[in-house]
C-alpha cells in the first residue's frame, strides 16, 4: 500500500518525475563519463579544430581533443563544485536566519540588518571579489560561491521563520515548555521547508551559473583541470570560426539547470502533507452519484426540492426564485431552491456553513465565480430577468449587496468618500458635490457620527460597526428594491449587531426596501425576518417565519435541532442539543419529507469527508 | 487570606483560590505607542470552577489570556496560582501550571505533524515520542470522544471542530492545575459548538477543570461558567455569579450586552423611537464604536 501511494505520488508530480529524471541523467553521466571517455577528452591528437563529423560528433578543439567528451567529463567536477557550494551556503545561511531568532531583540536586529547589506550586494561580484583575494583555484571559487549565497538563504530562512513563530501552534509548543532550539527544528524548519527547497533548487542554478563564470574569467579551476565554464573560456577565441566548440558545455550547463528547478519544485510540494495527493480521490465517487440525477431536471422535481416549493410563491413577488440550482463540477451546492420576496418583506437564509446560502445570494446578485453553473426555471427581480446577461446599470441600481467582512469590502487605499459615492456617481450620474450630500445624509441617517469627516477618512480610522453601517448607506443610495445582506453582522460586535440590526429594520420599515438576509445566527433571522428559509446541504429543509423561531414553535426536526442547539435560546444549565442531521440522501426522498433523521452521534461522520465540507 | 477571598470573589469559597489576579495592570507597546490595556483588574478563580470573562474587541480579554500564560509581562499587580507567583518563564514547570486552548482550530496546529505527535510533544516537551504514548494518546483522544485511530492522521484531515476537540485533548495532556479557553468557539457552526460547549461541560464535571473562559457571546458563557466577568476597555466592570448576574446585571453596560442578544427575551429591534433622529444618535452611539 505505502509503495502504491508513491507510485501515485510521482505520478502526479511531472515536475518532480521530469526533473529527477534529468538530474539522474546528469549524475550518471557525471559517474561513468570520466573513467570512459578521459582519453577522448584529454589526449592530444592532430585532428585540431575539427568540424562535426561522425568520429567527432561536436568537432575537435584546438589540441585535437573531443569537444563532447570533454563537456561530459566537465559535467563531474562542475556538479561537485555547485553542489558543495549550494550545500555550504544553504548550512550557514539557514543556521544564521533560524537561530538569529533565538537571540535577543538588539542583537536580532543587528544580524538582519547585515544579512539585508550582504543580499543586497550583487553577489557575482562578491565572488569575484572574495575569489580575487584568495587566489584563483577550484577550492578558492567555491568558498567564494558559498559565502557570496548564504545571505539569500539567512534572510529567506529569518522571514519565513518570523512568519511561522507567529503562528498558534509555536505559541502552544512555548506554553509547552519546549525548549527553543527543539522548536526550531521541529516546528519552525519543516514549515518553512518548502520555500527554502525551491530555493535551494535556484541556488543550485545559481551556483552552477557563477562557479562557471568564475571559471569563464579565469578566477575558478584552472589547468590542466576543466568544468563548463573553463571550456566556454577555451572554446571563446574560436567562437566565430567554430560555434559548435561552446555548444556543448552551454546546452549542459542549461539542462542542468531546469532539472533542479524542476526538481526543486517537485520535491517541494512532496514534503507537504496537505499537497502530497489528497486532492481529488474522493469527491469523484461521492458526490457524482447522489444529486446530480433529480437536479437534471430541475422544473419536473420542483415541488420535492423543499416543504412545498412552488406553494408559497406569492403572485406580486418582487424576487422570484424557481427551481435554482448551482453546480461546481460534480457538486450540487443549491440544489432546486425556490422561494419568493414580496415587495417590502425581509426573507432569511438561514443554515450551516456549507449549507448554500450565500451561494443562493450571490447567484441572485449575479456575482457567482466562475465556473460555476446556474439553472433556474425563473429568477427574476420584477420586470428584470436576472438569468440572463441583465443590463449592469439596472443590477448595480436595484439590487444593493452588504458583504460579512466591512473592512474587507473597502479598499483600503482610498478615501470613504470615493468609494462610498461610486453607485451614484457611475450608474446614476450624479454630481460628485451631490453624491456627497446624499451620503452625508445618508450616513447621519444610519447614526454614523461626523459624517462629513468620515467621506475624508481612509477605511482603517473606522470601527468595524462604523464601517458596515457606512456600506449599508452605500447600497441604499440608488434606494434598490431589494437588499442582499450576506452575514452582515458576523464580524461585528453584540451591541453594535443589535445596533445594525434595529438599521435593518429601520430601512426596511421607511424605504420598504425588500431584503435577502442571509446568516447563520438563527436568533438574529428570528429576530429581523417575516420568512425563514432554513437550509441543509443546499436544499431548502424547511420554511418558518421570524415569529415561530422566535417562540420556539417550529415543527421541522432540524429547524428544532437548530433551535435546541443555540445557547441564547436554551436554558441556563439545559443542556444544548448537538444532534447531527443526516438528511445526507436527499435524492432517496423524492417526497420531500425528511422527518426523522437525526442521529444523536456527535462525531461519528468520517473526518475527511467532514473536513471538506 | 480567606477574608480578602471573600472580599473579591462573592462565591463564598472556604480554600483559597486556584488563581488570584490581584491589579492587573498590561500596557502593549513602548514610548508613545503604549496603550493601557489592561487598567487593574481583580478576580478569583476557586479550585474547580469556570470564571467566564466575557468583552466586545479591544476590551482586552485576550490581553489578559496571554498576560497569565507569560506572553505579556504585566505592568502592575499579581498573578497568584496556588498563592505563589505565576513566573513569566516558560519552562515545564510552567506548562504543567497553565494550558490555553487557542482560538482558531486552524493555525493552533502545526499542519507538519500528525495529531500524535503534536499530543506526544504537550505529554513530553522534549522529546515528543509518538511511541511510548500512544497509549495514553489514545486515552485523550476518547476523553474529547475523537476515534484513537485517527492519531495518525493530520491537522488538514479534521473539521473545525474536530480540531477544537484535539486542542482540548492537547492542553489537558500535560494535566495542567488551570486551563484558559480563548474563543474556543467562536469559528465553530451551531451545532459544533453546541458539541465543544457539551465536551467543556462534561469535563469540568468529570476532571473537576478550572477554567477562565473567554468569550464575546453571553449566550454561549451562561452555558459553561460559574462565575462571569465583563470587561469594558481594560476595567472589570461586573462580576458575579452566572445565574444572578444573567438575571440582574449590575453594571449597565452588563444590561446592554444582555438585552443584544438576539434571541434574548430582553432583544428588541424596535424599542428606541422610530422618528428623533438627534436622540437615537445618543443612544445609539456604542462605547465601542470608537
Amino acid at each position: 500500500m505505502a509503495t502504491d501511494a508513491a507510485v501515485r505520488r510521482w505520478r502526479r508530480n511531472p515536475s518532480l518525475l521530469s526533473g529527477a529524471v534529468i538530474l539522474g541523467l546528469l549524475l550518471a553521466v557525471a559517474l561513468v563519463a570520466p573513467p570512459l571517455l578521459r582519453g577522448a577528452a584529454e589526449t592530444l591528437t592532430d585532428g585540431a579544430r575539427l568540424g562535426p563529423g561522425a568520429g567527432h560528433l561536436l568537432g575537435t578543439d584546438a589540441f585535437g581533443r573531443d569537444v563532447l567528451a570533454r563537456a561530459l567529463v566537465a559535467t563531474r567536477l562542475t556538479l561537485l563544485m555547485a553542489a558543495a557550494a549550494t550545500a555550504a551556503s544553504f548550512v550557514v545561511g539557514v543556521a544564521i536566519g533560524a537561530l538569529v531568532h533565538l537571540a535577543p531583540g538588539w542583537l536580532r536586529e543587528t544580524c538582519l540588518r547585515l544579512v539585508d547589506s550582504a543580499v543586497a550586494f550583487p553577489s557575482l561580484v562578491l565572488a569575484l571579489v572574495i575569489a580575487a583575494v584568495l587566489g584563483p583555484g577550484t577550492v578558492s571559487a567555491i568558498v567564494a560561491i558559498a559565502v557570496a549565497g548564504a545571505p539569500g538563504f539567512a534572510r529567506l530562512t529569518a522571514n519565513l521563520a518570523a512568519t511561522v513563530a507567529d503562528k498558534d501552534y509555536v505559541l502552544t509548543a512555548r506554553l509547552l515548555g519546549v525548549p527553543g532550539l527543539r522548536i526550531l527544528g521541529r516546528h519552525v524548519l519543516p514549515n518553512i521547508s518548502g520555500p527554502l527547497l525551491v530555493l535551494l533548487s535556484s541556488s543550485f542554478t545559481l551556483s552552477l551559473l557563477d562557479i562557471s563564470s568564475l571559471s569563464f574569467v579565469g578566477l575558478g579551476v584552472q589547468n590542466p583541470q576543466y568544468d563548463w565554464g573553463r571550456l566556454l573560456n577555451e572554446a571563446l577565441p574560436s567562437i566565430f570560426a567554430q560555434p559548435s566548440v561552446v555548444l556543448a558545455p552551454s546546452i549542459m550547463l542549461i539542462v542542468t539547470g531546469v532539472g533542479a528547478m524542476l526538481l526543486g519544485d517537485g520535491v517541494a510540494s512532496l514534503v507537504d502533507p496537505r499537497t502530497r495527493g489528497t486532492a481529488p480521490a474522493p469527491s469523484g465517487t461521492a458526490d457524482a452519484t447522489g444529486p446530480a440525477d433529480p437536479a437534471r431536471a430541475p422544473v419536473a422535481l420542483q415541488a420535492p426540492g423543499g416543504a412545498g416549493a412552488a406553494a408559497d410563491t406569492e403572485p406580486d413577488g418582487l424576487l422570484t426564485v424557481a427551481g435554482l440550482t448551482v453546480r461546481a463540477g460534480a457538486r450540487t451546492l443549491v440544489d432546486d431552491v425556490s422561494f419568493t420576496i414580496g415587495a417590502g418583506r425581509i426573507v432569511g437564509l438561514v443554515g450551516e456553513s456549507g449549507s448554500g446560502k450565500s451561494t443562493i445570494a450571490m447567484a441572485v446578485a449575479g456575482l457567482l465565480p466562475e465556473g460555476l453553473r446556474v439553472n433556474a426555471s425563473r429568477l427574476a427581480l420584477g420586470d428584470l430577468d436576472l438569468l440572463g446577461t441583465p443590463p449592469p446599470r439596472r443590477l448595480a441600481t436595484e439590487i444593493g449587496i452588504v458583504y460579512q467582512d466591512p473592512i474587507g469590502t473597502f479598499n483600503p487605499a482610498l478615501r470613504l468618500g470615493t468609494q462610498l459615492t461610486e453607485v451614484a456617481r457611475v450608474h446614476l450620474r450624479t454630481p460628485r458635490r451631490r453624491a456627497a450630500q446624499d451620503m452625508v445624509r445618508a450616513l447621519a441617517d444610519i447614526h454614523v457620527t461626523e459624517p462629513q469627516r468620515r467621506l475624508r477618512q481612509h477605511p482603517h480610522e473606522l470601527s468595524g460597526g462604523m464601517l458596515q453601517r457606512a456600506s449599508i448607506a452605500s447600497a441604499m443610495t440608488t434606494n434598490p428594491r431589494l437588499l442582499i445582506a450576506d452575514e452582515p453582522t458576523t464580524a461585528l460586535d453584540v451591541t453594535v449587531q443589535a445596533e445594525v440590526l434595529r438599521q435593518f429594520r429601520r430601512i426596511n420599515r421607511e424605504h420598504g426596501t425588500a431584503m435577502l438576509f442571509i446568516s447563520h445566527d438563527i436568533g438574529v433571522v428570528g429576530e429581523l425576518c417575516d420568512t425563514v428559509l432554513v437550509l441543509h446541504g443546499g436544499r431548502v429543509v424547511d420554511r418558518t417565519t421570524g415569529g415561530d423561531l422566535r417562540r420556539g414553535t417550529v415543527t421541522h426536526p432540524y429547524t428544532r435541532a437548530l433551535l435546541a442547539a443555540t445557547p441564547a435560546a436554551v436554558e441556563a444549565g439545559g443542556t444544548l442539543s448537538a444532534v447531527r442531521w443526516t438528511a445526507d440522501a436527499p435524492s432517496a426522498q423524492p417526497s420531500g419529507a425528511p422527518s426523522d433523521d437525526l442521529s444523536d452521534k456527535a462525531a461519528d461522520r468520517p473526518p475527511a469527508a467532514e473536513g471538506s465540507r | 487570606m480567606s477574608a480578602t477571598a471573600t472580599a473579591t470573589a462573592p462565591d463564598p469559597q472556604p480554600a483559597a483560590p486556584l488563581l488570584r489576579v490581584e491589579d492587573l495592570a498590561v500596557e502593549l507597546g513602548h514610548g508613545v505607542a503604549a496603550r493601557r490595556v489592561l487598567k487593574g483588574v481583580s478576580f478569583d478563580i476557586p479550585r474547580g470552577s469556570t470564571l467566564a470573562l466575557v468583552g466586545e474587541s479591544g476590551s482586552g480579554k485576550t490581553t489578559l489570556a496571554r498576560t497569565l500564560v507569560g506572553v505579556h509581562r504585566p505592568s502592575s499587580g499579581r498573578i497568584l496560582v496556588d498563592g505563589a507567583p505565576l513566573r513569566t518563564s516558560r519552562g515545564r514547570a510552567g506548562a504543567a501550571r497553565v494550558q490555553m486552548i487557542a482560538q482558531d482550530p486552524y493555525s493552533s496546529f502545526d499542519p507538519r505533524r500528525t495529531v500524535a505527535q503534536s499530543l506526544a510533544e504537550a505529554l513530553d516537551p522534549i522529546r515528543a515520542r509518538v511511541g511510548p504514548a500512544r497509549a495514553r494518546i489514545a486515552e485523550l483522544l476518547s476523553q474529547v470522544s475523537l476515534d484513537p485511530d485517527s492519531m495518525d492522521r493530520y491537522p488538514h484531515e479534521f473539521s473545525g471542530g474536530q480540531r477544537q476537540r484535539l486542542a482540548i485533548a492537547r492542553a489537558l495532556a500535560p494535566r495542567p492545575r488551570f486551563v484558559i479557553a480563548d474563543e474556543i468557539t467562536s469559528a465553530l457552526d451551531l451545532t459544533t459548538q453546541a458539541e465543544i460547549l457539551n465536551l467543556l461541560a462534561d469535563l469540568r464535571r468529570r476532571l473537576s477543570l478550572t477554567m477562565l473562559f473567554i468569550s464575546h457571546d453571553l449566550a454561549v458563557v451562561r452555558h459553561v461558567s460559574d462565575t462571569v466577568a465583563v470587561l469594558l476597555h481594560g476595567d472589570l466592570v461586573e462580576l458575579g455569579p452566572t445565574g444572578a448576574t444573567f438575571a440582574e446585571p449590575n453594571h449597565p453596560y452588563t444590561a446592554r450586552l444582555l438585552a443584544s442578544v438576539p434571541g434574548d427575551p430582553r432583544f428588541r429591534l424596535d424599542d428606541e423611537p422610530a422618528t428623533s433622529s438627534v436622540d437615537r444618535t445618543r443612544s445609539g452611539f456604542q462605547p465601542a464604536d470608537r
